[in-house]
C-alpha cells in the first residue's frame, strides 16, 4: 500500500470518493437485506402499511409448507448433481482439449482446433436465461416440432401420436432443467480449468513421463490434483447457481411462477416469489429469503470442507 | 488463453529418433492417433450438441407457423425477413432500446464508483479500511432474492419504480461487490513509485486519480467493464421485479430478456412462433458480434474474475 498516500488531512478525498458507492450500496443492497430478516418475523402483506410481530411463526409455517419443503429437496437434487455433472464434464472436455493431442508427450498436447473449442463452448455463457428459456422451451416441444422429440421421432426412438412430454412429466422436468444449467455451464468451467492446467509447469509432466505415467495416471495423479483449488471454487459457484434456478423454472414451466406440474419442479425463489407477488405474503416470502441464504452460506462451507486437500504449491 | 501446452521440443525429436514428421507419426504415434479421434470425437459432439439448437432455432425464423408446429426437422420454406420485421414491431426495438438506455448510464457509473471506492480502500489506509472493503464484497455472498421484497418496497418509496434511473442506481449498487473487488486487487498491483512521482509534482489526490490512476488501470477496467455489460445485459430478476407498469396509464419499459419473456407467453395464444424465434435471434446476434470481437478478454476476464 502506498505509503505517500498516509495521513496528511486526506480525511476528506477519502471520504469524497466513498461517500456515493456506500451511500447506493448501503441503500439498495445492505438494507434491503437487513430488512429481510426484520419483516421475515412479521405477517406483513406487503400491500398494507401496517402488520405485527408474529415471532417465529412463519418459520414455524415454512416447516410444515409441503410445497416449500419439495422445493427444498429439489434444490438440494440439483445442488449434487448441478455441480457434478458439469465440474465432470468440463475437466473431461479440459483434458481432451489441452492433453488429447497426439501422445508421447505425457498427454500435454492440445488437439488441433482447440482455440475453436474453447470459442463455440463457452458461447452459452454469453446468452441471457432469458434466451436459453426460450430456446430450451422450443426444443422440449411436446409435438413433433420439438427438436428433441423430432430427432427421436425420426430416428425410430419415439412414437410419433405419443410424443415425449419432458416438461409436464413430473419424473423428467427437474431432470430436464439440469440438462439446460449443464449446457449453458460446461463451456465457462471448461475454459477456467484450461486456464488452470495451463499454468502448471511443463516440468511435471515431463517428470511424470520419465516415471512412466500414462494418460490417465497423469491425469489423476498429476492434472487433478494441482487443478483441485479450481474445482473446490467451482464447486461452490454452481452451487450457488443450484440454489438460484428462478429464471429457468419460472418461464419454462407450468404454473405461476413456474413449478409445475404439480409442483414438481418446484424450487425455493419460485416459491419465494408467488408468495411475495401473487399470494401477497410478504413476511413468509421474507423468511424463505432467510433459510435460503442460510443454506447458501452452510453448504458452501461444506463444499470447502469436504473437498479440503493439502495445497500444493508449484 | 487459447494457447496451447505444446510438448517441448527436444521431446518429439528424441522421441522420433531423429525421423521426419512423418515416420514419427508412423511409428510411435499410433496410440496417440487413435486418442487423437477418440478425443475430437468427444469434442466435436459437444461442439455439435452446443451449435445445432442455436441454428436450429435461427431458421426457425424463416419458416411458417405451420411449419413450426409440424416436424421439427423441416427445412425453412420462406427466405424472407417478415418474422424479423413482425418482432420487430412487437416490442423487441422498444425493448431493446430501453436495455441499451439502461446500460450506457449503468455501466460507465458502475466502473467509475466502483474503482473510486476501490482505489480509496486500495491505497489509503484509514481506521475502518478493512471493514469497508469486506462490506462492499460481502455482497457477492448472498443470493439477490433475499433482498428482492425490501428492495421493490425501498425503491417505491423512492417513487423509481418502473424508471430507468431507479433500475441504474439499483444495477450500479448490485455491480458493486464485484467491481469493488476486481478493481482493488488491481489497484493494488500498480507501482507506487509513479504515484510518488506525481505527488512530487503538486497533483491533487483527484488528479492523481483520474489522470495517473485511471488510465494506468486501463487493462481492469476493461475485464470488469466486459464482466459488467454482460451481467446487467443479460439481468432478468431485477427488471422483472422492477420494471412493471404501476398503474394502467404507466408506460412498458420492458427491458430485453423480460421482453423475451412476454413474447413467449404471447405466442402461446397468438400462434406465431416464428416471431418468438426471431425475436430470440435478434436478442442474440449483438452478443454473438460482441462475443466473437472480444472472446479472448471475455474468456481472459471471467476466467481471472472466478480464480481471484
Amino acid at each position: 500500500m502506498s505509503q505517500v498516500a498516509q495521513g496528511r488531512g486526506r480525511g476528506g478525498f477519502i471520504a469524497g470518493f466513498l461517500l456515493a458507492p456506500l451511500a447506493l450500496y448501503l441503500t439498495f443492497v445492505i438494507w434491503p437485506y437487513v430488512q429481510t430478516f426484520g419483516y421475515s418475523f412479521t405477517n406483513w402483506t406487503g400491500q398494507s402499511p401496517t402488520f405485527d410481530f408474529v415471532g417465529v411463526d412463519n418459520y414455524a409455517a415454512l416447516m410444515k409448507d409441503e410445497v416449500f419443503r419439495g422445493a427444498l429437496w429439489n434444490n438440494l437434487l440439483l445442488l449434487v448433481f448441478v455441480p457434478v455433472v458439469t465440474i465432470l464434464l468440463a475437466l473431461f472436455f479440459a483434458f481432451m482439449v489441452n492433453a488429447g493431442g497426439r501422445g508421447g508427450a505425457g498427454g500435454v498436447q492440445g488437439v488441433r482446433g482447440s482455440g475453436f473449442y474453447k470459442i463455440v463452448y463457452f458461447f452459452p455463457q454469453v446468452l441471457s436465461l432469458a434466451i436459453l428459456a426460450v430456446l430450451f422451451g422450443a426444443v422440449y416441444r411436446t409435438d413433433e416440432g420439438g427438436l428433441l422429440n423430432g430427432v427421436l421421432i425420426r430416428l425410430g426412438l419415439v412414437d410419433r401420436l405419443h410424443p415425449v412430454e419432458w416438461l409436464n412429466e413430473p419424473r423428467l422436468v427437474l431432470w430436464c432443467l439440469l440438462l439446460v444449467v449443464v449446457w449453458h455451464g460446461v463451456g465457462f468451467y471448461l475454459v477456467l480449468f484450461s486456464a488452470a492446467m495451463q499454468s502448471v509447469p511443463k516440468d511435471i509432466y515431463e517428470a511424470a513421463l520419465l516415471d512412466g505415467a500414462g494418460r490417465a495416471q497423469t491425469f489423476f495423479k498429476v492434472t487433478l490434483p494441482l487443478l483441485w483449488d479450481s474445482v473446490q471454487t467451482s464447486a461452490v459457484y454452481l452451487g450457488i447457481a443450484a440454489m438460484d434456478m428462478f429464471v429457468l423454472v419460472s418461464t419454462m414451466t407450468s404454473g405461476q411462477f413456474g413449478g409445475g406440474p404439480d409442483h414438481h419442479s418446484e424450487v425455493m425463489a419460485t416459491v419465494l416469489m408467488r408468495n411475495f407477488l401473487y399470494f401477497g405474503k410478504s413476511g413468509y416470502a421474507c423468511a424463505m429469503g432467510v433459510v435460503m441464504l442460510v443454506l447458501t452460506m452452510i453448504l458452501s462451507v461444506i463444499t470447502l470442507r469436504a473437498t479440503r486437500r493439502e495445497r500444493i504449491e508449484f | 488463453m487459447t494457447t496451447v501446452i505444446k510438448a517441448p521440443g527436444e521431446k518429439s525429436a528424441e522421441r522420433s529418433g531423429g525421423a521426419g514428421p512423418s515416420g514419427e507419426r508412423g511409428a510411435k504415434g499410433s496410440e496417440g492417433t487413435v486418442l487423437n479421434v477418440f478425443s475430437h470425437g468427444f469434442l466435436a459432439v459437444w461442439a455439435i450438441l452446443i451449435v445445432l439448437p442455436l441454428i436450429w432455432l435461427a431458421l426457425g425464423s424463416f419458416k411458417t407457423d405451420a411449419q413450426i408446429g409440424g416436424s421439427a426437422l423441416s427445412w425453412p420454406s420462406n427466405w424472407n425477413l417478415d418474422a424479423f420485421g413482425r418482432a420487430w414491431d412487437k416490442g423487441i426495438g422498444d425493448y431493446f432500446a430501453n436495455t441499451l438506455i439502461v446500460m450506457v448510464f449503468s455501466v460507465p457509473l458502475t466502473m467509475l464508483l466502483g474503482s473510486m471506492a476501490a482505489y480509496v480502500l486500495a491505497r489509503y489506509p484509514f481506521p475502518g479500511n478493512r471493514f469497508v472493503y469486506y462490506f462492499f464484497v460481502s455482497g457477492a455472498m448472498f443470493p439477490v432474492f433475499l433482498a428482492l421484497v425490501p428492495l421493490f418496497f425501498m425503491v417505491k418509496r423512492f417513487d423509481m419504480l418502473n424508471t430507468y434511473q431507479g433500475l441504474i442506481l439499483v444495477y450500479v449498487a448490485y455491480s458493486m461487490p464485484f467491481t469493488v473487488f476486481f478493481m482493488h486487487s488491481f489497484f493494488r498491483t500498480l507501482p507506487t513509485a509513479v504515484h510518488e512521482a506525481a505527488v512530487i509534482d503538486g497533483a491533487s489526490d483527484t488528479r492523481i486519480f483520474f489522470q495517473v490512476m485511471v488510465p494506468m488501470a486501463k487493462p481492469g477496467l476493461i475485464s470488469v467493464g466486459i464482466f459488467n455489460i454482460l451481467g446487467q445485459w443479460n439481468q432478468y430478476i431485477l427488471p422483472s421485479v422492477l420494471m412493471q407498469p404501476q398503474t394502467g396509464s404507466d408506460p412498458e419499459r420492458y427491458l430485453l430478456t423480460q421482453g423475451l419473456i412476454q413474447l413467449q407467453q404471447q405466442q402461446g395464444y397468438e400462434t406465431d412462433l416464428p416471431v418468438l424465434f426471431a425475436g430470440v435471434t435478434i436478442a442474440m446476434i449483438p452478443m454473438l458480434v460482441v462475443y466473437l470481437s472480444f472472446q479472448r478478454q471475455i474468456q481472459a476476464g471471467l476466467t481471472s474474475a472466478t480464480l481471484k
